[in-house]
C-alpha cells in the first residue's frame, strides 16, 4: 500500500544541499586561510611581487567562486546525495580502508594488507571463509615477491617481517 | 627531412627488443587498468611511475605511454560489454556499443570499436610528427612572459570550453593552483602555507593527489552500485575482424570528423571526454543513419572512439612541444618526465632528439600492438570483469596505497591519498571537475614561476604581457577564450527567453 508513494518519492537518503552547502563553506574557510596566510607574509608589490602576491590573488578568486557556489546552491533545486543504501556500501569499503592505512604504521604494509583483505571480505560478507583465507594470504606474498623481492622497492614492514629475517 | 631521419633514427631506438617488450607489458597492463573500475589511464600511470625510477628514461616512458595506449583500448570493452565505461571517455561508446553486445554483435563492436581507437591514435600520433617540432621551434623564442601567457590559454580555454558549472572549474583550478603553492617558494625560499607543519614543508606531490582523487574516489563511486557486474559474452574470430574492416571505409566521413574533432580537442585541453561526446553528438546529427543512434548503430561506436583517441593522443603534443599537458594522464607523464631529469618544452626538441623520437616512434608501434594485443585477448578481459568485485576492490586499493607510499617514502602520503579519495568522492558527486585541479597542481608552480621571472625582467612592470605582438596575441586569445563560453551561455539564455515571450504571444 506503500506502493505510490514509494515510486514517487526518491530513494531515502542524505539530501545534497546540505552537502553542496557545506562544501562551499570548507572552501570559503580554505580560501580564507591561504589570505591570512599569504597577506601575513606580505602580497604586496615590492619592486616586483612578493612571495604571497600569487597565492593571495588566486584566494581572492577562489573566495569569490566558492561564494557564488554557495549562492548557487540555494538556488538550485534539491536532490539526492547519496542514498542510505549507497552510504553503507561506501562506508564498508571506507571503514577497512582507515583500519588498513593505520595499521601500516605498526604492523608493516604486508600484514596490514593481510588484515585489511580479510576485513573487507568479511563485511561484504559474499565469499566463502576459504577463498578469504587464501586471498588475504596470496595477495601480500605476491606484492612482497613483486617489490621487496623483484624491483627492491623498500615498502614499510613490521615486527612480522622482522621476525622472517626481512 | 631533417625530421624524417630523426624519426626513422626513433624507430630503430623504439624497435630494439627490451623496448618492445616494454611496451607489449605496457599495453596488457594498461588494458586491465582500462577494464578494472577504480584505476583509470591517470591513477594507473601514477602509480607504476615509482617502478619506473631506475630504468633509463626512454624505455620508462615507452612502458607509461604504452600503458595509456592500453587504457584507452580497454575502455572500450567494459562499456560494450558490461554498458559499465571502464573510463569516462568511453562513456559515449556505451550509447551504441551496448545495444549491438545486447543484439549478438558484440564481437563487430568491439572490432568497430578498437579500430577506430586505432585510426584515431593513428591521426594524433601524424600530428604529433609533424607539427611538433614546429611548435616546439616556434615556441624556442618564448621568453618567461609568452610561456606565462600560454599557461593562462591553458587555464582560460578550460574555464571557457568547460562543460561543468564554471563557477566549480574556476574553484578547482583554484584549488590545484593552491596546493601547488604550499611549501618552499622556489624563488623567494621561504615557507608558504605550511602553518609549522613538517609534512607539509614537502608540499603536495600531486601524484598522491592523482592516486586519490582518481583511484580512490572511484573505488568508492563504483561499490555504490553494488558489488557485481552483468556482462555480455564475446569472442572475436578473424572472419568477424575481416568483414568489419571491410565495411569501414563507407564511414569515411564520420572518422575523418571525429578524428579531426578530437585531434583539435587533445591540443586544447578540452580532453578526451569532451571529445568523444561531441563526436558522436556530430555523427548522430550529420549521419544519413542518425535517427539510428542508440540502438545499436556501429556508426555510433566508430565516432566517439575514433574521437578519444584522437585527443587522448594529439593531448601528448603540447605535453612535447610546450610543456603543457592536454590531459590529466599527460600530466602524469610530464611529472615523471621532469623526475627522470628532462624538461619538457622546445629545448627537449634540441636537446634530447633521441628520446622525443624514440617517444614518437613508440607512440606508432604501441597502437599497433595495442590494435593486434586488444583484438587477441578480449575474452581474457571479459573474464577479469567477472572476478568478483570484493576481491579486486582491496586488492586496487593496496596497490594504491604502495604508490602512494613509494613515491617519496612516506607513511603521511597513504593518509593524505586517503583524505583526497573522501574529497574526490564528494566532489564527483558535486560535479566539480578534477582534471583542471591536476592540470593547476602540476602547472601551477611553473605558472607561477614564469609570471615572477617576466615581472623581474621587466622591472616589475606588467606592460611585459602586451610588449610585443606574440605575448599580445597570446594573451587576448587567452580572454576571448574565458569570454566564449560565458557569452555562449548569455546568447542561449537570450534566445531561449526570447523564444518564451513569442510563446507567451501566442
Amino acid at each position: 500500500m506503500s506502493l505510490p508513494s514509494e515510486t514517487e518519492a526518491p530513494e531515502p537518503g542524505i539530501a545534497r544541499r546540505p552537502v553542496e552547502i557545506a562544501t562551499a563553506l570548507l572552501l570559503i574557510g580554505l580560501a580564507g586561510l591561504v589570505l591570512y596566510d599569504s597577506h601575513g607574509r606580505g602580497a604586496g608589490w615590492d619592486g616586483g611581487p612578493q612571495n604571497g602576491f600569487f597565492p593571495a590573488r588566486v584566494g581572492w578568486i577562489f573566495l569569490a567562486a566558492a561564494l557564488f557556489i554557495l549562492w548557487q546552491s540555494f538556488r538550485r533545486p534539491d536532490g539526492v546525495f547519496v542514498s542510505y543504501a549507497q552510504l553503507r556500501q561506501v562506508v564498508r569499503v571506507l571503514g577497512p580502508l582507515v583500519l588498513f592505512v593505520a595499521l601500516i604504521q605498526p604492523l608493516g604494509l604486508y600484514a596490514a594488507a593481510a588484515a585489511f583483505i580479510l576485513a573487507f571480505m568479511a563485511v561484504v560478507g559474499t565469499s566463502r571463509w576459504w577463498s578469504i583465507l587464501l586471498t588475504a594470504l596470496l595477495v601480500p606474498v605476491v606484492c612482497f615477491w613483486i617489490f621487496e623481492l623483484q624491483f627492491r622497492v623498500p615498502l614499510p614492514k613490521g615486527p612480522l617481517e622482522a621476525a622472517l629475517g626481512y | 627531412m631533417d625530421d624524417f631521419a630523426s624519426l626513422v633514427a626513433g624507430f630503430q631506438v623504439a624497435l630494439s627488443w627490451h623496448n618492445v617488450g616494454f611496451m607489449a607489458v605496457g599495453v596488457i597492463l594498461g588494458i586491465i587498468v582500462g577494464v578494472l573500475p577504480g584505476l583509470g589511464g591517470p591513477n594507473g600511470v601514477a602509480i607504476l611511475l615509482p617502478l619506473t625510477f631506475g630504468m633509463d628514461p626512454t624505455s620508462a616512458i615507452i612502458l607509461l605511454s604504452s600503458i595509456y595506449w592500453g587504457a584507452l583500448f580497454g575502455g572500450a570493452i567494459t562499456s560494450i560489454l558490461f554498458n559499465i565505461p571502464g573510463e569516462a571517455w568511453s562513456v559515449a561508446t556505451t550509447f551504441d556499443g551496448y545495444p549491438m553486445a545486447v543484439q549478438g554483435k558484440a564481437a563487430e563492436a568491439l572490432t568497430a570499436a578498437f579500430t577506430a581507437s586505432f585510426i584515431g591514435a593513428l591521426s594524433g600520433v601524424v600530428l604529433i610528427t609533424f607539427v611538433a617540432p614546429l611548435v616546439a621551434q616556434f615556441a624556442l623564442r618564448f621568453g618567461p612572459a609568452e610561456f606565462f601567457a600560454v599557461f593562462l590559454l591553458t587555464f582560460c580555454s578550460f574555464i571557457g570550453m568547460g562543460r561543468e558549472n564554471r563557477a566549480k572549474i574556476i574553484a578547482s583550478l583554484c584549488i590545484g593552483f593552491l596546493l601547488a603553492a604550499v611549501g618552499l617558494d622556489s624563488i623567494s625560499g621561504d615557507l608558504r602555507m605550511t602553518f609549522g607543519s613538517t609534512e607539509l614543508m614537502r608540499g603536495f606531490d600531486f601524484l598522491i593527489v592523482v592516486i586519490g582523487l582518481f583511484g580512490v574516489s572511484e573505488i568508492l563511486l563504483t561499490v555504490e552500485e553494488g558489488l557485481v557486474f552483468k556482462g555480455k559474452q564475446a569472442r572475436i574470430d578473424l572472419m568477424v575482424v575481416l568483414r568489419t574492416w571491410a565495411g569501414l571505409p563507407r564511414y569515411w566521413a564520420t572518422l575523418l570528423r571525429s578524428a579531426i574533432v578530437g585531434m583539435w580537442m587533445g591540443v586544447t585541453p578540452g580532453g578526451a571526454i569532451a571529445a568523444s561526446f561531441m563526436g558522436y553528438g556530430l555523427a548522430k546529427r550529420f549521419s544519413r543513419r542518425g535517427r539510428n543512434f542508440g540502438k545499436g548503430e556501429i556508426e555510433g561506436v566508430l565516432a566517439p572512439e575514433t574521437a578519444a583517441h584522437a585527443a587522448g593522443t594529439s593531448a601528448l603534443l603540447p605535453m612535447l612541444a610546450l610543456g603543457i599537458p592536454g590531459s590529466a594522464t599527460a600530466a602524469v607523464l610530464l611529472g615523471g618526465l621532469l623526475v627522470w631529469g628532462l624538461q619538457p618544452g622546445p629545448m627537449l626538441f634540441v636537446e634530447q632528439k633521441d628520446f622525443v623520437w624514440g617517444l614518437i616512434a613508440s607512440m606508432y608501434l604501441g597502437n599497433l600492438a595495442g590494435l593486434v594485443i586488444v583484438l587477441a585477448t578480449v575474452p581474457l578481459f571479459a573474464a577479469i570483469m567477472r572476478i568478483p568485485f570484493s576481491f579486486v576492490a582491496p586488492v586496487i586499493l593496496i596497490v594504491c596505497a604502495i604508490g602512494a607510499y613509494t613515491i617519496s617514502n612516506s607513511i603521511f602520503d597513504i593518509w593524505l591519498m586517503l583524505i583526497f579519495g573522501v574529497v574526490g568522492y564528494v566532489f564527483k558527486k558535486l560535479d566539480y571537475p578534477l582534471a583542471p585541479l591536476i592540470l593547476a597542481l602540476v602547472l601551477g608552480d611553473r605558472a607561477e614561476d614564469a609570471f615572477r621571472q617576466a615581472l623581474l625582467g621587466s622591472g616589475g612592470s606588467l606592460g611585459i604581457f602586451w610588449a610585443n605582438g606574440l605575448v599580445t596575441t597570446l594573451v587576448v586569445l587567452a580572454l576571448l577564450l574565458l569570454c566564449w563560453g560565458p557569452a555562449g551561455d548569455a546568447l542561449a539564455a537570450l534566445r531561449g527567453r526570447g523564444r518564451m515571450a513569442a510563446r507567451a504571444a501566442e
